[in-house]
């Protein structure tokens, strides 16, 4: 498999040129970009496999560039990452469409799997947006809290996904996840992939509110 | 009018001396007064009177005023508004003046030095200046003075403006384009814009129109009502006119006003950045051969930093409160006192009682041991608050242990994780499998208290 095509964009250029020299072969990057504007031009160009993006960005944050992008380019994959990770602004990302969230702090060759994966389709879930996620979905959804049109499945997380989650909240690995829970890593891949779409998709204000009370606390 | 410009050479000289403690010893410039108002009074920042723009109404006259003094600078624009209206409109071009002479703060020269070289503003500020008297003049003949008794101070006013406007450097000149505003306006392009112009105009003149004919009509004066009618009738048109240019005056302010806060967070948060990070950053350089060291204090000042970004917690601050804070706390412990990175995830939050403080305790110490015994180098601690129960594991990947081999004397699982559990009701597991790592397992049932439950801050109200 060739390495995969990716797209920096962060605001920092000291950062930026730390990840390029320590992916080295394993990933292609074949642009940079430092704000909102100019990343979405950058990525409508070139059309990466997979847009490393920084949550904070000056010109909106990265959720801007998503959504723009997104519009006319919906095929286009998002990995998030950032040091200073306020959960109101990774759930904003992941809504926006992002494909997984990573701290910076995650190693190099962790680094160049999470891209590797999130190229390959499946999603991406740091220890902590597992926790951010758990924490989201924990209350039960008051009937009030779901505008009715909607899939109530994509509003609640099955006893199955808690446990995967809660796994990779402790650090486990999708292979320890798999050997732990007696699952192929092909299912505990296609649990983490459900939770997200439920992030993504879910109607509960529940996801939004929690954010702003997180905030206030 | 021409009064203005020459006698700057003799204003000049007090407000432009050098600052007060200067080392070249020119204070000869200074004259004598300047030295007693100094001793009689040492209030003030100490140093010589400067205008200050960036905390402006009009020139920054009075803030500056007031810094120097050390007054407060509301005070002094009262001062100045009252004395103003007393004086007949004569402390308006004595402010102007003192705009144009007073040098603003960080510069050496006043408006006033530039604006002698500035022939064609001083002509341009000449011909408004006597357009103004003219019309003074006959407004004068007209009426029965009530203008002219305002009016004449301004045709100083409108001199002095003409010169600040051609000579201040940008910033100013931004502040002063409000006052030019309603003149733009008129001329503005935009259908929209013009159309409500022409509206406004349309409108202002009928009223002027009714206002003034009711107003001359009355010349010998009847009753008492009818005057306050027309009265009445001039002030609306005025509105009319100028209502839209005071709101965005007032707008304007407001952000400005809001810029200039944003500026102190800022500066606040450079204050906390140089305190913490770069200290660190500098102790990082110093011990950059001891890479232990390094990630320590990193990983340190990385918790420091995220608590106070988004916890709003000081540096320093430890007491927990909470459930999830006691869990942060053992965090930093740890990794403070042995040099472990631990990875904290909490879902969740409640208040601290008695039996989950032993449920961190128990917690502590299995990840104590952890960092001790197995050599891992990440423990990971994640806790979670359910509505009946807390469960928290600690698990790392070190090199494990054979639980029937732990010799009698190593107490800390039996006594320090189980004993403590059990006695509070909770349960303690400890899987461990040599060379794959160990984790513990910890849960402790929540009493039921309403009132706890109502106050756990991540699930409150979403409950309900």
């Amino acid at each position: 498999m060739s390495a995969p095509r990716v797209v920096l964009v962060d605001d920092h250029g000291l950062f930026r040129s730390g990840v390029r020299a320590e992916l080295g072969p394993r990933v292609e990057v074949i642009g940079e970009a430092d704000d909102v504007g100019p990343a979405v031009e950058l990525i409508e160009r070139l059309l990466p496999d997979v847009v490393l993006l920084d949550v904070h960005l000056p010109g909106g944050g990265g959720h801007a560039v998503i959504t723009e992008v997104k519009k006319e380019h919906p095929d286009v994959k998002f990995l998030a990452l950032s040091a200073s990770d306020a959960p109101e602004d990774v759930i904003a990302v992941i809504r926006a469409g992002a494909r997984g969230y990573v701290t910076k702090t995650i190693s190099t060759s962790d680094l160049a799997d999470a891209i590797r994966r999130v190229a390959d389709g499946d999603a991406v879930f740091s220890h902590r947006l597992a926790g951010f996620v758990l924490d989201a979905f924990a209350a039960a959804p008051s009937p009030d809290d779901v505008k009715p049109s909607f899939d109530p499945e994509l509003d609640q997380l099955t006893t199955r996904e808690r446990e995967v989650l809660r796994l990779i909240a402790q650090g486990y690995t999708y292979k320890e996840i798999a050997r732990e829970l007696f699952i192929s890593g092909k299912t505990v891949e296609s649990h983490v992939s459900s939770v997200l779409r439920k992030l993504q998709l879910s109607s509960r204000h529940q996801l939004t509110r929690w954010a702003a009370e997180r905030r206030l606390n | 009018m021409q009064d203005v410009t020459p006698d700057n050479n003799q204003w000049k000289g007090p407000w432009q001396g050098p600052p007060w403690h200067d080392p070249s010893g020119r204070h000869d410039d200074v004259p004598n007064w300047v030295h007693h108002t100094r001793r009689w009074r040492h209030r003030g920042d100490g140093e010589p009177l400067r205008r200050h723009p960036e905390d402006r109404l009009a020139g920054g006259v009075a803030s500056g005023i007031a810094v120097w003094r050390g007054w407060n600078p509301t005070t002094v624009r009262i001062v100045l508004a009252v004395v103003a209206l007393v004086f007949q409109g004569w402390a308006v071009p004595f402010y102007v003046l003192a705009w144009l002479l007073i040098p603003a703060k960080g510069e050496q020269a006043s408006i006033a030095s530039k604006a002698k070289h500035d022939s064609g503003g001083v002509a341009l500020a000449l011909a408004l200046a006597s357009v103004l008297a003219v019309f003074l003049f006959l407004a004068g003949a007209l009426n029965d003075g009530a203008i002219e008794q305002y009016g004449w101070a301004q045709v100083i006013t409108v001199a002095g403006l003409t010169l600040i406007w051609r000579n201040a450097p940008d910033d100013e000149r931004a502040g002063m384009r409000r006052l030019v505003q309603p003149l733009e306006s008129l001329g503005a392009s935009g259908k929209s814009a013009r159309r409500a112009t022409r509206l406004r105009l349309i409108g202002s003149a009928v009223l002027l129109a009714i206002g003034l004919g009711w107003l001359l009509s009355l010349h010998g004066g009847i009753s008492l009502l009818k005057p306050l009618g027309g009265f009445l009738l001039v002030a609306a048109a005025l509105v009319l006119l100028l209502g839209p240019w005071w709101l965005r005056i007032a707008r304007d302010l407001v952000f400005e006003r809001q810029g200039r806060i944003r500026a102190e967070e800022r500066a606040d948060i450079a204050a906390h950045m140089h305190d913490s990070v770069l200290q660190t950053l500098a102790l990082i350089q110093r011990r950059a051969e001891d890479p232990q060291a390094v990630v320590q204090l990193a990983r340190a000042q990385e918790r420091e930093l995220r608590s106070w970004l988004f916890e709003g917690r000081a540096p320093g601050d430890t007491d927990a409160t909470s459930f999830a804070d006691g869990v942060r706390q053992i965090q930093r412990d740890v990794e403070a006192r042995h040099g472990v990175p631990v990875e904290v995830v909490t879902v969740g939050d409640c208040p601290l009682d008695e039996h989950l403080g032993a449920l961190l305790a128990a917690a502590r110490e299995a990840t104590v041991n952890a960092a001790k015994w197995s050599g891992a180098a990440v423990i990971s601690v994640f806790a979670e608050v359910e509505p009946d129960k807390v469960n928290l594991t600690v698990r790392d990947r070190g090199k494990g242990f054979d639980q029937e081999a732990v010799p009698g004397d190593r107490k800390g699982v039996a006594e320090s994780i189980r004993g403590r559990m059990s006695r509070h009701g909770g349960e303690a597991a400890v899987q461990s499998a040599l060379g794959e790592g160990t984790k513990v397992t910890l849960t402790m049932p929540r009493a039921a208290r309403p009132e706890a439950a109502g106050q756990a801050p991540a699930t409150d109200g979403t409950r309900r």
